[in-house]
């Protein structure tokens, strides 16, 4: 959570609201703000920080662990009609990352703004080559795309 | 963030930007259930819930359909005061 509330301001800039949550309570969420967050990011976690103490929402979003009684790492990245456009679910030891959260938002806000005419090819970043999907693109993305432009 | 009398974690049994089906209490019971069942998928509409939350120094309430028309990127993990 720190390492999202470090680059708030590029979600903000992003026009993106992040929300947390976990099985903790909101009394605890501001304890941990209070005693470690605060020290670990000036100004401490920024967003909203939810509270899901019986599970039914990690329930309905697939990221409930019954037999440890708490929330695996899932992030959703969900657009202005309440879609979820990304999911990433991860074991707790594993961090996630940060950037390629950021990047995802970018390339899904690019794809929204041509409505669905370009695509972002694999490692996409703002700046760099779109696909226009179609008849014409079939079989010849070789010749518009290469591998190195994905890292 | 609305300061709102602050109740559970729960699912609204809709999806967002849906309004609640009206329906007999019997229904709505079946319908919340099923709602509980589906699960979220890429390509589908996230479902809707409230919860209440901590933010700067304030207890409130937040419902996901709140935020209807911006992006969002919802966070969960383990625990407070986990490690990673």
């Amino acid at each position: 959570m720190a390492a999202v509330a470090a680059k708030y301001k590029d979600f903000q800039d992003l026009g993106v609201e992040v929300l947390s949550i976990s099985v903790d309570s909101h009394f605890v969420h501001k304890m941990w703000q209070d005693y470690e967050l605060s020290k670990m990011v000036e100004g401490g976690v920024p967003f909203p920080m939810l509270s899901d103490g019986t599970g039914n929402i990690g329930r309905i979003y697939g990221v409930y662990d019954e037999d440890a009684g708490v929330e695996m790492r899932g992030r959703f990245i969900i657009d202005p009609d309440g879609v979820v456009q990304a999911i990433e679910i991860v074991t707790p030891p594993v961090g996630r990352n940060v950037s390629e959260l950021i990047r995802q938002i970018q390339a899904f806000q690019h794809v929204r703004k041509t409505n669905g005419e370009e695509a972002t090819p694999s490692g996409w970043q703002p700046g760099r080559p779109t696909l226009k999907p179609g008849p014409e693109l079939v079989g010849k993305v070789w010749k518009v795309w290469k591998t190195d432009l994905a890292f | 963030m609305k300061e709102l009398k602050i109740g559970c974690g729960k699912p609204t049994g809709a999806k967002v930007g849906e309004p609640p089906k009206e329906k007999t209490h019997a229904e709505e019971l079946q319908s919340t259930k099923e709602e509980m069942m589906t699960p979220v998928r890429v390509g589908t509409k996230a479902t809707d819930f409230e919860a209440p939350a901590y933010q700067n120094g304030n207890f409130g309430q937040v419902k996901l359909s709140d935020y209807l028309g911006k992006w969002v990127v919802l966070c969960f993990y383990p625990g407070d005061f986990t490690f990673v």
